[in-house]
């Protein structure tokens, strides 16, 4: 029978989540790395049992560890993340130059058939790739030196690659995300690099053209439509019919277009998912009510899935890495909040269930599916 | 023989219980010190100070003999009584954050 497994990153550790087909019951195991921050944690699809997590910490710097047994034993390996030449330098919050100083890994990619191979978002942005298992890592200088890096500004969070999308069609196709500098696309395996920010409109930007600036906060695409991508920014819901080259607002009906996750289900390219943030200075929910709102039409129409969520004196956040979805039919979609809570649905969307209520914030959930 | 005693993460990370020792070669000083204990300790590196400057983390300090030694340039040699083996190296998480 089919399982799912959760990998839940927070603020004090990580967890293993675990559960039959139907979703009901789940064993919790954890924490893993505890009173560490884990940034995300995320397992290979060519070997689901090979998990990379990002460990991190104010005093003791970066970590990676690595895990073959499914989150049950784990081993440090490789963190060192240098910049590639000299680091140079991107705008400071007032508008300075400001060298580039590595911080943290914010997410981390498996490749998608390879499981020694895994690419890491950074902060500050950049992308990495390691190709012997995480022990060493190297960076896609084409990113950061196309030549807008230097104009390049730190979103409130921190200047950070936060979103990667290996095109499963074309494996020299990738797809990055930074906040704020916006949305990156290569097709020469990250030689080369170009901002796929067309249609993106943010008010605090003079220029309606800009080529860089936006605070994208997240992308998703179905696997089996690459080139249609769905996107969460600072404001805005957005899409592209053509692998970023334009976008076109689809926020339609949506409360509030402010948020940070957005999810596509995984057997409907057209039904997608968000979680819907009063503002950029309220991140909670409107009238303290944690909705999801799904779109069955790729966008601009939504229905609030509200069913075992709480809709009274609800203040929490969803961060951007902190929803997932399974492939069991019916499709299981998760995901965790700065309080702590985890909520799963078997069905879609339609109900709810926390599956746990008391952990530390939680930063990522990564969902797999188990034979 | 030179004691180090590691915060509590460090001694987690590196699976060690209580205080490490390390052998250098020579008038002690931190920066052989914690050569010595990212040779025999490898998952300590890049924890403590920078894999490739060297330079120490900006919220890791080093104690000893009821001194603070974290501003110390890291070629100075260490106490008498830390390089007799009396008292050990103290590296610590300083008080901040959460």
């Amino acid at each position: 029978m089919s399982k799912v497994r959760l990998l839940v990153g927070t603020r004090k550790g990580a967890f293993v989540l675990t559960s039959d087909g139907k979703r009901q019951q789940w064993e919790i195991d954890g924490p893993h790395f505890a009173g560490w921050e884990i940034y995300h944690v995320k397992g290979s699809p060519a070997n689901p049992d090979r998990l990379y997590a990002s460990q991190t910490s104010g005093w003791f710097g970066q970590l990676i560890q690595r895990s073959n047994d499914g989150g049950k034993t784990w081993e440090p390996v490789g963190n060192q993340f240098a910049y590639d030449g000299v680091p140079g330098t991107h705008q400071w919050y007032d508008g300075t130059p400001h060298p580039w100083e590595f911080k943290r890994v914010w997410h981390l990619e498996p490749s998608l058939n390879d499981p020694d191979t895994i690419f890491a978002g950074v902060e500050d942005a950049a992308l990495f790739r390691s190709s012997d298992g995480g022990q060493s890592w190297h960076e896609l200088p084409g990113l950061r030196g196309h030549g807008s890096g230097p104009h390049w500004q730190p979103g409130a969070g921190g200047m950070c690659l936060h979103t990667i999308l290996l095109d499963p069609r074309d494996p020299k196709r990738i797809f990055v995300a930074i906040s704020a500098a916006g949305a990156f696309r290569t097709d020469d395996d990250g030689k080369t690099w170009r901002p796929i920010n067309r249609g993106l409109k943010s008010e605090q930007i003079p220029d309606p053209n800009a080529e860089v600036g936006h605070c994208v906060h997240r992308i998703a695409m179905h696997s089996s439509r690459p080139n249609v991508l769905f996107m969460q920014k600072h404001w805005d819901v957005m899409r592209s019919e053509d692998a970023g080259e334009s976008w076109r607002e689809v926020s339609g009906n949506l409360p509030t277009d402010f948020g940070f996750p957005i999810e596509v289900h995984a057997h409907e390219p057209e039904t997608i998912y968000v979680v819907p943030i009063k503002s950029d200075s309220e991140h909670f929910p409107l009238e303290g009510k944690l909705r999801v709102y799904r779109s069955r039409t790729g966008g601009n129409e939504w229905e609030a899935l509200t069913k075992g969520l709480p809709q009274r004196d609800c203040y929490v956040n969803v961060l951007r890495d902190a929803s997932s979805v399974d492939s069991l039919d019916a499709c299981g979609i998760y995901f965790g909040t700065t309080g702590g809570q985890v909520y799963a649905s078997a069905d879609a969307g339609d109900s709810w269930a926390a599956v746990v209520r008391d952990l530390p914030p939680v930063l990522s959930v990564e969902a797999q599916t188990l034979a | 023989m030179i004691r180090v005693v590691l915060p509590a993460h460090l001694r987690t990370l590196a699976n060690v219980n209580g205080e490490v020792k390390v052998d250098v070669t020579g008038q002690p000083t931190q920066r052989l010190v914690l050569d010595a204990l990212e040779a025999s300790y490898p998952r300590l590196r890049g924890t403590i100070r920078d894999h490739v400057t060297k330079e120490r983390r900006a919220f890791i300090r080093f104690f000893a003999c009821e001194r603070d030694l974290s501003h110390e340039p890291p070629d100075t040699p260490l106490p008498a009584a830390v390089a007799s083996g009396a008292e050990p190296l103290l590296v610590v998480g300083a008080m901040a954050g959460g």
